[in-house]
């Protein structure tokens, strides 16, 4: 009997959920490996299978590819980027001002910039989009060629020149990220113990040296969720590049990737069975990225 | 330390350092604190830059970006609240967060604990169905999530949005939760139920109280994300622009600044959207940067 009560309390605590998550997560998932096998265009009403076509086709996409170059891209510099800079920004923030008073201490005025540097990860994608059109002008009325301009140097096209503009948009993924990462990276400084630092520095150790040999080594499970996180991200980018490079992905394509030819591919040309395929596509890329790094980096644990 | 102690001790040592290695303190502090307000610089300037622009008038705002207002026009605030409804996106946007938040809270909490302190068969396997959502890219699910909440009748409602939100949502909730309820201990609620409590009045009325730091962190948590999100409206509320939240009124007050060449009216725009995060963010930011940085540790 309290068995069977139990279990009623398990299931009716679980029905809503679970119907939900069903309804609206877990099914569009499984049909849109079903519609990728399709030609579908979002409005017939029949399913016209078509096997592995909109696969093959992928692969003799330049779009996909290009999309694909840009994703390594920024699988190498996004991750890389934030992480030196959150690094070197904790470190000084928690352990910095060296052995002051009892234990380390971050440099003065730590607080205040902890607050400031994680502010742009509040904002909305969407409204950082908007910030950065009107920093990275071309012309004179752009903020950073203002001041370019006011040095006697030539005006720059930051999100014009093909071969500029990726880089420029992930200088802004930089921008709003290093926040997080230098949160991230201080609650794990905050947990390693203060005699370590205390018995390195009184054997002389400066803080160049604190940071590789101890603070590093200790952190390296923080910085590989980071690297995971980071990675993860480098496979979206949507909602940036739609707003400062348009549906295309401008100038000329060049700063396109998969989530933008995903949502042009469903939703201006109504080919959503190859949108799909993409989607697919994506998914795999995420995932093999995931279970990679956390397989080749995974060590044995250094316990405190 | 007493610094005499300190003295005391390094001659001693100093034979097995490497002197080399120390820095002079004081060009390392000089160059930390000048990298520290580079940092910060870089940070405020975009932001500052579109508070004065929104004062600018549109010949101000295409010369020299480095200008400030000639005069201070309000007229902008005005128009991007009035003409441009950023008024109505905010309420929007609050409207749905709140539903969504919330509900993501109560049915988020309630799989968890379940999950974390209920043996029964399958129980495992549900948390894995759960969790593995975590893993998926939105992207995948767009274009069929389209047409499952159009076959509900729920498309271009804000009814449908909130459910959605709660559904994204609660993979990572979940996951949070979870974790949490199982370090609350076993003994309080042994000795509720020997009370004759029921375990829905034990969840309510004394493990929910127990873990509200979980709780706290994880809704600013969903707050922000739920505020924030642009892909799913985008896809969901497409059609009739009064339903629209605030990051869809952004984009398209961008996109139409150009058409219509109301400049200061998007820079006010994006400041009004910027405002209620700011001061949310300056209340909240000891509990939502050690929520955050908890929550990805865990």
């Amino acid at each position: 009997m309290e068995r069977w009560r139990t279990y009623g309390f398990v299931a009716g605590f679980l029905a809503v959920p679970m119907v939900l998550y069903t309804v609206f997560v877990i099914s569009p998932y499984a049909q849109a490996f079903q519609i990728s096998l399709t030609d579908w265009n979002g409005v017939s009403a029949r399913l016209h299978y078509v096997g592995l076509d909109n696969f093959g086709r992928l692969l003799g996409d330049e779009v996909f590819w290009r999309a694909l170059r840009n994703h390594g891209i920024l699988l190498l510099v996004l991750p890389i980027a934030t992480i030196v800079i959150a690094l070197f920004f904790a470190f000084l923030l928690n352990l910095g001002g060296g052995a002051r008073g009892p234990g380390m201490a971050g440099v003065r005025g730590s607080a205040f910039y902890r607050v400031v540097f994680f502010f742009p990860q509040v904002l909305a994608v969407a409204v950082v989009g908007v910030l950065f059109k009107a920093v990275y002008r071309p012309d004179e009325s752009g903020v950073i060629n203002g001041a370019l301009i006011r040095l006697g140097l030539e005006p720059v096209g930051w999100l014009i020149e093909p071969d500029l503009a990726l880089w420029a948009i992930i200088a802004v993924m930089v921008w709003q990220a290093v926040g997080f990462y230098v949160v991230l990276f201080s609650a794990g400084m905050a947990a390693i113990p203060k005699d370590y630092f205390e018995a390195a520095a009184l054997d002389g150790a400066g803080r160049v040296r604190l940071f590789f040999s101890i603070t590093l080594p200790l952190l390296r499970d923080t910085v590989q969720v980071g690297w995971v996180y980071l990675g993860i991200a480098a496979f979206d980018g949507f909602a940036l590049i739609q707003v400062l490079a348009g549906d295309k992905g401008e100038p000329d394509g060049a700063t396109t990737v998969l989530p933008i030819e995903i949502w042009k591919n469903a939703f201006s040309y109504s080919k959503v069975g190859y949108a799909s395929a993409m989607g697919v596509a994506l998914f795999f890329l995420t995932v093999t990225f995931a279970v990679l790094t956390l397989r080749t980096t995974r060590r044995e644990r250094i316990d405190l | 330390m007493a610094p005499d102690s300190l003295d005391s001790v390094r001659p001693v040592r100093s034979s097995r350092s490497v002197p080399a290695d120390r820095p002079r303190p004081g060009v390392l502090n000089g160059l930390s604190h000048a990298a520290l307000a580079v940092w910060a610089l870089l940070i405020v300037a975009p932001l500052l830059w579109t508070f004065l622009a929104s004062f600018k008038s549109n010949t101000e705002i295409f010369g020299d970006a480095l200008q400030l207002p000639g005069e201070l026009r309000l007229d902008a605030w005005g128009r991007a609240w009035g003409k441009a409804h950023v008024g109505r996106y905010l309420a929007n946007t609050a409207v749905v967060v709140a539903f969504s938040t919330f509900g993501t809270m109560l049915f988020g909490s309630m799989a968890a604990y379940v999950l974390a302190r209920y043996r029964f068969p399958g129980s495992r396997v549900i948390y894995y169905y759960f969790t593995a959502g975590m893993a998926f890219p939105v992207f995948l699910a767009l274009g069929p999530l389209f047409f499952v909440v159009k076959r509900v009748g729920l498309l271009y409602t804000h009814t449908g949005v909130v459910l959605v939100y709660i559904a994204y949502s609660l993979p990572f909730t979940i996951f949070f939760l979870a974790a949490f309820f199982r370090t609350l201990p076993e003994s309080v609620a042994e000795a509720a139920r020997i009370d004759g409590a029921s375990h829905t009045r034990t969840f309510f009325q004394i493990m929910l109280p127990m873990a509200r730091p979980g709780l706290v962190s994880i809704t600013i948590f969903n707050v922000l994300g739920q505020w924030n999100q642009y892909l799913l409206p985008l896809v969901l509320l497409a059609r009739d622009e009064k339903d629209w939240v605030i990051t869809q009124g952004i984009a398209n007050i961008s996109t139409l600044a150009g058409y219509e060449a109301d400049w200061p009216g998007l820079f006010a725009a994006v400041c009004m959207a910027i405002l209620p995060v700011l001061v949310v963010y300056v209340v909240f930011q000891r509990q939502i940067q050690s929520g955050l940085g908890a929550g990805a540790l865990k």
